[in-house]
């Protein structure tokens, strides 16, 4: 039995962070139903990336939405309205991204809904919570960023401030949705209760950052301070970073400056005995380590350290990362078929559960493919 | 109505660092029981501090990672302390450790032997590369990961060297799936009875975690390409990315051009049609630099924002913390010991969730642990 069969997700959210929650939800086994407009749909399939499409669909949706039906519905329709209630009341999950007030305005706000489903896990994300001076700004994920100080992490000193090129905000807030819909489930099957459960992605992206935001409200709120040379992370000393070789570039983590100095033969490092120094003076041993490195070739250095159980790695871009059998053995990608038929490589859920990947070989849906089958099985 | 909606549950978590006690952390302050079970050396992560910083004898980290839970101390190498966690385990509801591959096979307390004892325990685990093939005996340490998964090159320039995340991503997202999966085998168990077994590696999830730019790339077969200045996605095209002004910077996400050059009455980006955005982003964005240098943010965004565009200034955290938006959402909760933090980020039926009680002292909680599930 998968884990969350016979769950009935019923899904209006739109780009990202909710359809991320619901993918995983079906991947562990529930049946998702994504609402949309009929016409347009939920944005992102015209959210074209490196003008890449599938189906006329941006390849993002297609990745978002694999394993999902599609039910087409104009919300502000009496006749699609009642019949989008007849599905809540069958739903154990209704999720939605809306701006703040959008769904009590349809009457599809939690009160309403639970008013006809009682145990219903309703779930909501939005950008900023449903108080205070941002709530009706715009959820998005580089803005978000922008607010909550992440680009100042990223990228050397000398560098701009550089936003995380992944839409983390988006894809850590629907992890936390999910966390919360299931925990909701779970307690559920307990208490027969439902229950409302709300993330923002403010409060997500300041939780991605919880370990160095304490270290910043404990410490007289000092602001981070990125490395000049090398950065990889405000808070840890050298050598901790990614150093250029003679053909690529090596990532080294956490390591002792003395055994580096000794096996890589790099004698300026021998002025850096004492490991408090390697904080304060990291741009320093960076710079030297820097120098050092630029000598020889990846292959090299990795066959000099790896041995010795130094932290290190050589950095892949996806070309290389796809020809290592660490990679193909993980058997990370999966092959989907649309509702047009037509075939997507993507990738897989990360979980395995019971020795077993969790693959489905179906796509995502065309715009409201499954509208009337939807309103046959469930007469409505 | 219940803020706790895991209460009642025993998780054993047998981790060390950031990736599993991450996910020990969430299902605490979703209101289950955690208790680290620690060797008598200790999580190594008591010893590791960033910045100096202190709380008794453990580094502030810690304290940050392990508040809500407890400790008990166990040499598993010594069989009367191994006898001892067994009986644990027949009163634990999920285990979860992050141990590299056949350490916990060596010891006895694998998936297998731990289903012996306990049918319907929920069992995780957590490899940097998986349990098998070359590189399941490397280090799954964070920014190895990031170095091997491609994740380099999707921040910064094009001209920039790869670019790490400057957070522990794949602690922090491997820990966030753990915790789905846990959650949703236990609701298999609570229906069923029957226990399961979750693997989950930091590869894995940073694969996933990218994985509108890897369909894209298998789709194209074009690697992703940063742009030459204002990186801010590698798949998106003008204007998105950050900018200097006379003053700052702003971020600018995805924005017609039209409506962009309008709001800024900007002619030359007005001349750009909406199909150029991707095949001339550098040439636009540099266009949109030059233009914006010459104001300041607050002037900018007051025109992009009233035409209802997606524009936000760049905050440093001593701006955002002392704002009434971040005030607004009480994120901020301060644990016994005086130790200022966040909070879980998910809010039940309303209400915030907050979890104050500091982290454990190492085997803390041994002895109470040892009357109440009866050990000794």
């Amino acid at each position: 039995m998968k884990l969350l069969e016979d769950i009935l997700v019923i899904d209006f959210s739109q780009f990202l962070s909710g359809p991320s929650a619901s993918l995983r939800l079906a991947d562990l086994g529930a049946r998702v139903i994504k609402i949309e407009k009929p016409g347009s749909g939920d944005i992102c399939r015209q959210l074209y990336v490196s003008d890449v499409k599938i189906d006329n669909d941006s390849t993002i949706f297609h990745a978002i939405n694999r394993n999902k039906e599609s039910y087409a519905a104009d919300l502000k329709n009496a006749d699609d309205l009642k019949r989008i209630k007849q599905l809540l009341a069958k739903a154990d999950v209704v999720m939605h991204n809306f701006r703040p007030g959008v769904m009590k305005r349809l009457g599809l706000d939690y009160e309403s809904v639970k008013s006809y489903n009682s145990s219903v896990v309703y779930a909501e994300i939005n950008g900023y919570g449903s108080e205070g001076e941002w709530k009706d700004l715009p959820g998005q994920d580089l803005l978000l960023q922008a607010l909550t100080g992440l680009p100042y992490l990223n990228n050397d000193a000398t560098r701009p401030p550089t936003p995380m090129g992944v839409a983390v905000v988006d894809i850590l807030a629907g992890t936390h949705l999910a966390q919360g819909i299931l925990a909701s489930l779970y307690d559920r099957l307990n208490s027969g209760n439902g229950a409302l459960v709300q993330v923002s992605m403010l409060e997500s992206a300041l939780d991605f950052q919880f370990e160095v935001l304490t270290c910043f409200l404990n410490d007289g709120q000092q602001l981070p301070k990125r490395s000049e040379f090398n950065h990889a992370h405000s808070y840890v000393a050298a050598p901790y970073g990614v150093y250029k070789t003679m053909d690529g570039y090596l990532a080294l983590a956490m390591g002792d400056i003395r055994v580096l100095s000794e096996l890589l033969m790099c004698e300026p490092l021998r002025n850096y005995p004492d490991p408090k120094t390697w904080f304060k003076e990291r741009d320093a041993i960076k710079a030297e380590l820097a120098n050092h490195l630029a000598t020889d070739t990846t292959q090299y250095w990795l066959s000099v350290l790896e041995p010795a159980d130094i932290w290190c790695a050589e950095v892949l871009n996806y070309e290389q990362l796809l020809e290592q059998e660490g990679y193909q053995c993980l058997d990370m990608e999966l092959m989907v078929k649309t509702t047009s038929g037509s075939s997507v490589k993507t990738t897989r859920c990360p979980i395995r559960v019971d020795g077993q990947l969790l693959t489905s070989d179906i796509g995502a849906p065309g715009l409201g493919f499954h509208t009337d089958i939807i309103n046959d099985e469930f007469l409505i | 109505m219940s803020q706790q909606p895991l209460k009642g549950l025993v998780i054993l978590e047998f981790c060390q660092y950031l990736s599993g006690p991450s996910a020990g952390l969430r299902l605490a302050d979703l209101g289950a029981r955690v208790i680290k079970i620690e060797s008598p050396n200790g999580d190594a992560c008591r010893k590791l501090a960033i910045e100096d910083l202190w709380v008794d004898q453990d580094s502030l980290l810690f304290h940050t990672i392990n508040r809500n839970k407890e400790s008990y101390t166990a040499n598993l190498k010594d069989s009367l302390d191994l006898d001892k966690i067994k009986k644990l385990i027949r009163k634990a509801d999920v285990m979860i450790h992050n141990f590299r591959p056949g350490v916990m096979t060596k010891l006895g307390l694998d998936y297998e032997a731990a289903k012996l004892i306990n049918e319907s325990i929920v069992y995780a685990e957590v490899t940097g590369y998986g349990a098998e093939g070359p590189w399941s005996k490397k280090p799954g340490q964070d920014l190895l990961l990031q170095a091997r998964s491609g994740l380099m090159y999707t921040s910064g320039t094009q001209s920039d060297p790869p670019v790490p995340f400057g957070l522990a991503i794949g602690d922090i997202i491997c820990g966030a799936q753990l915790v789905q999966g846990v959650l949703a085998a236990l609701i298999r168990v609570k229906k069923t009875g029957k226990g399961a077994k979750l693997e989950l590696s930091l590869l894995e999830s940073l694969l996933d975690f990218q994985f509108e730019l890897l369909t894209t790339y298998h789709t194209s077969g074009k690697l992703p390409q940063r742009s030459e200045s204002h990186g801010g996605h590698a798949l998106l095209g003008a204007p998105y990315g950050i900018y200097e002004t006379a003053d700052g910077h702003i971020a600018i996400a995805m924005v017609p051009l039209k409506s962009l050059g309008s709001a800024l009455d900007a002619q030359e980006l007005m001349s750009y049609d909406q199909s150029d955005a991707f095949a001339k982003r550098d040439e636009i964005k540099g266009v949109l630099a030059d233009l914006l240098k010459t104001r300041s943010s607050e002037y900018w965004l007051d025109r992009l924002r009233k035409a209802d565009l997606w524009a936000m200034p760049l905050t440093n955290w001593q701006e955002l913390v002392s704002s009434p938006g971040y005030k607004a959402q009480q994120m901020e909760q301060v644990v016994s010991g005086d130790l200022k933090t966040t909070r879980c980020p998910i809010r039940i039926n309303g209400e915030r969730i907050y979890g104050k009680q500091s982290a454990p002292q190492l085997g803390a909680d041994n002895r109470k642990i040892e009357k109440e599930f009866g050990l000794v």
